[in-house]
């Protein structure tokens, strides 16, 4: 059920002010891409734009194409709604509903959306995708305790697990363990292996080691210098962008030359 | 040799007393930069206490031997006691606890002075109105009565119904406005309208708003209409504004994340303000309402003007007069009747159990602000 990713020209505005100029890249199905590149070069935001949460922000637009399975994300007719219903989305910072326990913060998703749901088909819904964000053990006696109240790896697993329990074909990352301890991060790395089977990741990170565990391909994004836009510089299979790449730039970046 | 020897000594003594301080700061200079000085000496626990005491003696005795009222016996206390605690810590401590000393002895003198009016208030009130309470004066109204008996039940309920329709009309008209402000005005010209007409009511004259609730259903009814439902048009005119304000507080605070994390899911924009964005901050709005609805229930200026004065039980908001609490109290009280005394009795008690029920509504936002609250807990 994964779907590839197609974008072309792709411009992003924050108001009048030009944020990612010009990317185009074809983003595959059932595999991982990373995006990386140093600090307010455009990466969350070309994310935020694959399933228009970009336009969340006031005066925030995007031009040019998103197509996924034949559809222009960004054509008069779609619906954000139903776009965000596909292409699902997990945050830098774990952010569980503070008022709901973890059972309703899992079905959060469905039940906001459809308010019927029978108490079996919620019941699974919980398990499976709590086994699935591989939190079903640690949280399997406390279902109704409130989601605050879990350590942070475990939010941002919770969050995981409520954004696959809408059964999304995409599911978009920003920097998902940038908050977490080293265990808690290999326990999402483990976790993102194990969902690329199922769907299409991407993932920004900062940390390029993940971007090197976790990914089969890896773009770099750059900027010029404040005030201009970010560029794709260049994409590739992650091997190859962290071995032989072919910009200059990006072999300065991934040596630790700059950035 | 006896005369010489003295102007030798002073002489020595002087420049070792330059030397010696000069030396000192030297030492402790590189004391400094050697090791950390953690400890400081530190006055005893007990001394602002004691110099508290000591001070309140010391007026006393004043007082009794030049024979003050309370107020100088009291002031005097007070500058005793904020001259001496920080005279006392700038010679044992230094400089900097002796303005940490002053300042804390000024925030509790605010705070007594604060505490000074409302204790009083509730002691007066308690001392006047508890007498007063009983089963008749709790359930009976003024009907035919003239002199002793008789109750405050007809203006109890009248203000019941009053302030209750009062916050029907204004909470969902504010919380509405308060949501629009909030996630969809942004910064629109209609939102920044909104928010100036909103400002501008907060400081609207109470008996303004019932002269505007007298003059709107002057058009429709003529002239000397007053019925309980203009009252409660009255009240809303003051209430509107504090749930605007306190609801759009409430609303800020929910973090965009959470909105993020809903349009993430694919939730729309009005299931996400209903289902993620009031559920959060419940509490606070909750609180706010209900202290909206304490602070019009001991308004009189409006309800004089647009509700005005009855001895009957009336439980119809939309005809004849209604008796609420604060304008009972203020006729009982300008108006006692012969004999003066019980009719001013009755304005004590009646005075006290508008007290209470003010008090009851924040001790019941307080509850339910935390029954509501977003939980953490482990």
């Amino acid at each position: 059920m994964a779907k590839s990713i197609d974008v072309s020209d792709l411009d992003i505005y924050y108001g009048d002010f030009l944020a990612v100029e010009g990317v185009s890249m074809t983003i595959p199905a059932r595999s991982v891409t990373a995006l990386i590149g140093p600090s307010g070069c455009g990466k969350s935001t070309f994310l935020r734009s694959l399933n228009r949460m970009h336009e969340v922000i006031p005066g925030a637009r995007v031009e040019g194409k998103v197509v996924v399975d034949g559809q222009d994300l960004y054509s008069a007719d779609v619906d954000p709604v139903q776009v965000r219903r596909q292409i699902g989305m997990v945050f830098q910072r774990p952010n569980p509903f503070p008022t709901m326990s973890i059972y309703d913060n899992v079905i959060a998703g469905m039940r906001l959306n459809n308010a019927k749901l029978k108490k079996a088909e919620a019941d699974d819904a919980v398990e499976k995708s709590l086994r699935g964000a591989n939190l079903w053990e640690e949280v399997k006696q406390r279902l109704n305790k409130p989601g605050g109240s879990l350590s942070g790896g475990q939010q941002q697993r919770l969050c995981i697990a409520r954004a696959i329990a809408v059964e999304p074909q995409v599911l978009l990352m920003d920097e998902p363990a940038s908050a977490l301890d080293p265990i808690s991060t290999s326990a999402i790395e483990d976790l993102i292996h194990d969902l690329k089977s199922d769907y299409t990741i991407v993932i920004v990170t900062h940390n390029m080691q993940q971007a090197a565990r976790v990914s089969e391909d890896t773009a770099f994004f750059n900027i010029a210098g404040a005030g201009t836009p970010g560029r794709l510089v260049e994409m590739n299979t992650t091997r190859k962008l962290f071995s032989v790449p072919d910009d200059p730039s990006t072999e300065a970046y991934i040596s630790g030359r700059f950035g | 040799m006896n005369v010489r020897i003295p102007p030798q000594g002073p002489r020595l003594t002087v420049k070792s007393e330059i030397e010696i301080p000069i030396g000192d700061r030297h030492e402790t200079e590189a004391d400094r930069r050697s090791h950390l000085p953690l400890t400081h000496p530190r006055l005893p626990r007990w001394a602002p206490a004691l110099v508290a005491t000591l001070a309140a003696a010391t007026s006393t005795l004043l007082a009794l031997t030049l024979g003050w009222g309370p107020i100088p016996w009291v002031l005097v206390g007070v500058l005793l006691t904020l001259v001496a605690l920080p005279l006392w810590a700038r010679a044992v401590e230094g400089s900097r606890s002796a303005k940490d000393r002053l300042v804390t002895s000024l925030v509790w003198t605010a705070f007594g002075l604060a505490l000074v009016p409302l204790v009083s208030l509730v002691w007066e009130v308690l001392g006047n109105g508890l007498g007063v309470i009983d089963a008749e004066f709790l359930t009976y109204s003024m009907r035919n009565i003239v002199g002793e008996g008789g109750g405050i039940y007809h203006a109890m309920i009248g203000t019941l119904l009053v302030t209750g329709a009062a916050a029907v009309i204004s909470i969902p008209i504010g919380l509405l406005t308060a949501i629009y402000l909030v996630e969809y005005g942004g910064t629109s010209r209609l939102a920044r309208a909104i928010t100036f007409l909103v400002d501008v009511m907060t400081g609207i004259p109470s008996i303004v708003a019932g002269l505007f609730a007298y003059a709107l259903f002057v058009l429709f009814f003529g002239e000397g209409i007053r019925f309980g439902f203009g009252g409660a048009i009255a009240l809303s005119l003051l209430m509107i504004p504090i749930v605007v304000r306190s609801g759009e507080e409430m609303l800020r605070l929910v973090p965009h994340d959470l909105r993020e994390a809903s349009y993430a899911l694919g939730v729309p924009k009005w299931r996400t303000v209903v289902k993620v964005v009031i559920p959060t901050a419940l509490g606070g709005i909750v609180t706010g309402v209900t202290l909206a609805v304490a602070r019009v229930a001991g308004e009189t200026a409006p309800l004089l003007i647009i509700a005005g004065s009855t001895d009957s039980l009336n439980l119809n908001l939309f005809g004849e007069r209604m008796m609420t609490l604060p304008v009972y109290i203020y006729y009982s009280y300008t108006q006692p009747g012969v004999p003066a005394e019980y009719g001013q009795e009755r304005a004590w008690g009646a005075a006290l159990v508008l007290i209470v029920i003010v008090m009851a509504l924040n001790l019941i936002a307080r509850a339910i602000g935390r029954r509501y609250a977003p939980k953490t807990g482990r």
